[in-house]
């Protein structure tokens, strides 16, 4: 059983009378590999300033293995940071500036050489040490950020948003260093990110923040297949929305219509009763597109179709208008399998995968979907 | 044609800018006692030069009075600097205004009000007057210099060294002082050179115990041109064209 390592309570904190995080609660494990997810302006950055110790919380307290640092100062605090723009000393060596917080503890000549070296080499940076800054490429430099971090072996390392500046390829690279990385020091990871695909492939567990409150918290299949909310569903992964009318509710099934359909589901966690809407959310992935001439499905035409290498991806046109997004796997037996514009379709999907939310209130929807793509 | 034209012109503006420097380097060579004639090459007027001691020390006067005024109102205008770049307070806005006051006004202006301040306050004419006043004068200066560099400056390093462990002292020792020395270095010599050469407000501010160097050449002139001035004029062009280059040369390595 892993033990709570960083523990937030009530946390508030506004700038200029703007609420930036609303008494937030949050307890971080010893050991695990945690995600702050969200969109720009969810918090999340102040979430980890607060943690540093950049900022203080107008409320609450921050707890470290059971200490009170709420207004402990950056430098009395066991953690460190990886800055999102690395934040290296412009006039320093590699060398220097890893061996930076360890002169800052005045240890002795040799452990600092040794552990520099150390910790280099695991970054695979020991050619480099002479280099400045300046003469290393994005990719280094966030290595040397990382290895400038761990120097210390902080009980907390905090990663801000460390890979958004590097190129697609060498992000991927970076994810898997830094999985990598966690696994061998042991330590706990607080890594912040608005791209839900990192956030899903790398950590142990997700927070989804959405106007500094947490939306969900749970492992990233938690958040992928049972998201806690209309705003987790959208923010992390394509969702498709259907009305969904609870036809008969027993005890432990229920009847639902969705769109002429019906289908018999596990009852929901929240409180059904016959004849209200729910929201049923579908991955495009569980969704079946079907021959026209199908008994089962519902009718609609392909109205977009993109080739994405590994898997089909369609727009579909019901005929009371709703649109569906489907993703489809090449298989063996039609490896050749397309759409044309137009083509009559019947939709389907796989039984049970349904997931049910009850029906929100719609004006967060443009606005989640908005951040979403920009981000 | 259109050729040629632009390059007549630029030519013919740079003869006018340096042919007369141009001149007072021959010249200062020259063994003729009269300054019209060439009569051969010689050091004497460098010899006379070093021969003349009050001379020689109003160049110390003045070489000293820079040094402490550069020094003094780099300190001073680096922590202003700092002020305006990191705090918020009351009356940031006419505090920085107020620099460029003192930048933009006439040097009379600075000169007649400074010597009125001397003497109702009572401080003597002579060295701490020529101080007080030339540090007024370089401070604008290094300020914007510093808060140029400050503007560039990288945020998230300060906050890196924090948690790195250092406190704010360790901080500023090691990571802010160190990133903005090239800028400081820059309004040093700026203010050193504008405190060397500065006539108008030194003429007013100084006292017969501290002669400096352009006072002392400029009552030399008005008796008449002596080859010895055109010996200290290249000596002083000599000076200031290596440290223009020294600063040059620290600003490109920082740079990269």
């Amino acid at each position: 059983m892993k033990e709570t390592l960083l523990s937030l309570k009530n946390v508030s904190k506004a700038f200029d009378g703007k609420t930036v995080l609303d008494s937030l609660d949050l307890n971080i494990l010893d050991g695990e590999f945690i995600t702050l997810l969200g969109p720009s302006g969810c918090g999340k950055t102040t979430l980890l300033r607060l943690v540093a110790g950049f900022e203080q919380p107008d409320t609450g307290s921050v707890t470290l293995s059971g200490h009170d640092i709420t207004h402990a100062v950056p430098e009395h605090r066991p953690l460190n940071t990886v800055f999102q723009n690395y934040a290296l000393f412009p006039h320093m060596s590699v060398y220097d500036n890893v061996a930076y917080g360890l002169k800052m503890e005045r240890r002795p000549k040799d452990e600092i050489r040794q552990r520099v070296d150390d910790v280099l080499a695991m970054v695979q940076l020991q050619n480099f040490a002479r280099r400045k800054p300046h003469q290393l490429s994005g990719g280094q430099q966030q290595r040397v950020a990382i290895a400038r971090a761990v120097v210390k072996r902080p009980q907390l390392l905090l990663l801000d948003e460390p890979l958004s500046a590097l190129d697609y390829k060498l992000r991927r690279t970076m994810q898997v260093e830094l999985k990598r990385l966690q696994r061998e020091l042991g330590i706990t990871f607080v890594f912040v990110t608005h791209d839900q695909e990192e956030a899903l492939s790398m950590s142990d567990r997700v927070v989804v923040l959405k106007d500094g409150a947490v939306q969900q918290l749970g492992t990233p299949r938690e958040i992928y297949e049972r998201p806690a909310n209309l705003f987790t569903a959208r923010f992390v992964g394509e969702t498709n929305l259907f009305p969904g009318y609870l036809a008969s509710v027993g005890d432990e099934a229920i009847t639902v219509d969705i769109l002429g359909l019906r289908r018999t589901l596990q009852k929901p966690a929240f409180d059904v009763r016959k004849g209200e809407q729910v929201s049923v959310l579908l991955r495009p992935e569980d969704i079946r597109v079907l021959a026209p001439e199908d008994e089962q499905g519902l009718a609609g035409k392909i109205v977009e179709r993109n080739y994405k290498g590994s898997t089909l991806d369609s727009v579909i046109h019901l005929e009371d208008g709703t649109e569906v997004l489907a993703s489809e796997f090449f298989d063996e037996d039609d490896p050749t399998f397309d759409y044309k514009l137009g083509e009559l379709v019947r939709v389907s999907w796989v039984d049970g995968w349904e997931w049910l939310l009850p029906v929100e209130l719609e004006p967060v929807n443009e606005e989640a979907e908005g951040l979403a793509t920009d981000a | 044609m259109s050729r040629w034209l632009p390059k007549t012109y630029l030519t013919l503006v740079y003869i006018l800018l340096y042919l007369p420097i141009l001149v007072l380097v021959v010249f200062s060579f020259n063994s003729s006692r009269t300054g019209y004639r060439w009569g051969g090459l010689s050091l004497e007027w460098y010899q006379s030069l070093f021969n003349n001691h009050a001379m020689v020390q109003a160049m110390w006067n003045s070489l000293w009075l820079a040094l402490v005024a550069a020094t003094v109102s780099t300190i001073i205008g680096a922590l202003t600097a700092l002020a305006l770049h990191r705090y918020r307070f009351r009356g940031k806005r006419m505090l920085r205004g107020m620099l460029f006051v003192v930048m933009m006004s006439p040097e009379i202006v600075l000169a007649i009000s400074l010597l009125a301040l001397f003497l109702l306050v009572g401080i003597q004419l002579g060295f701490i007057s020529l101080l007080l006043a030339h540090v007024t004068f370089c401070l604008p200066f290094v300020v914007i210099t510093v808060m140029a560099r400050l503007s560039g400056f990288d945020e998230s390093l300060p906050e890196a060294a924090r948690d790195l462990g250092a406190n704010d002292f360790t901080m500023t020792r090691t990571v802010l002082i160190p990133v903005i020395m090239p800028a400081l270095l820059a309004g040093w010599l700026l203010g050193f050179t504008l405190s060397l050469d500065d006539v108008v407000v030194s003429t007013f501010v100084s006292g017969p115990s501290y002669e400096i160097l352009p006072l002392r050449i400029y009552s030399m002139v008005r008796v008449g041109l002596k080859p010895e001035v055109n010996a200290l004029g290249t000596l002083l062009l000599v000076f200031s064209l290596t440290m223009l280059m020294l600063s040059q040369w620290i600003l490109t390595r920082s740079k990269r």
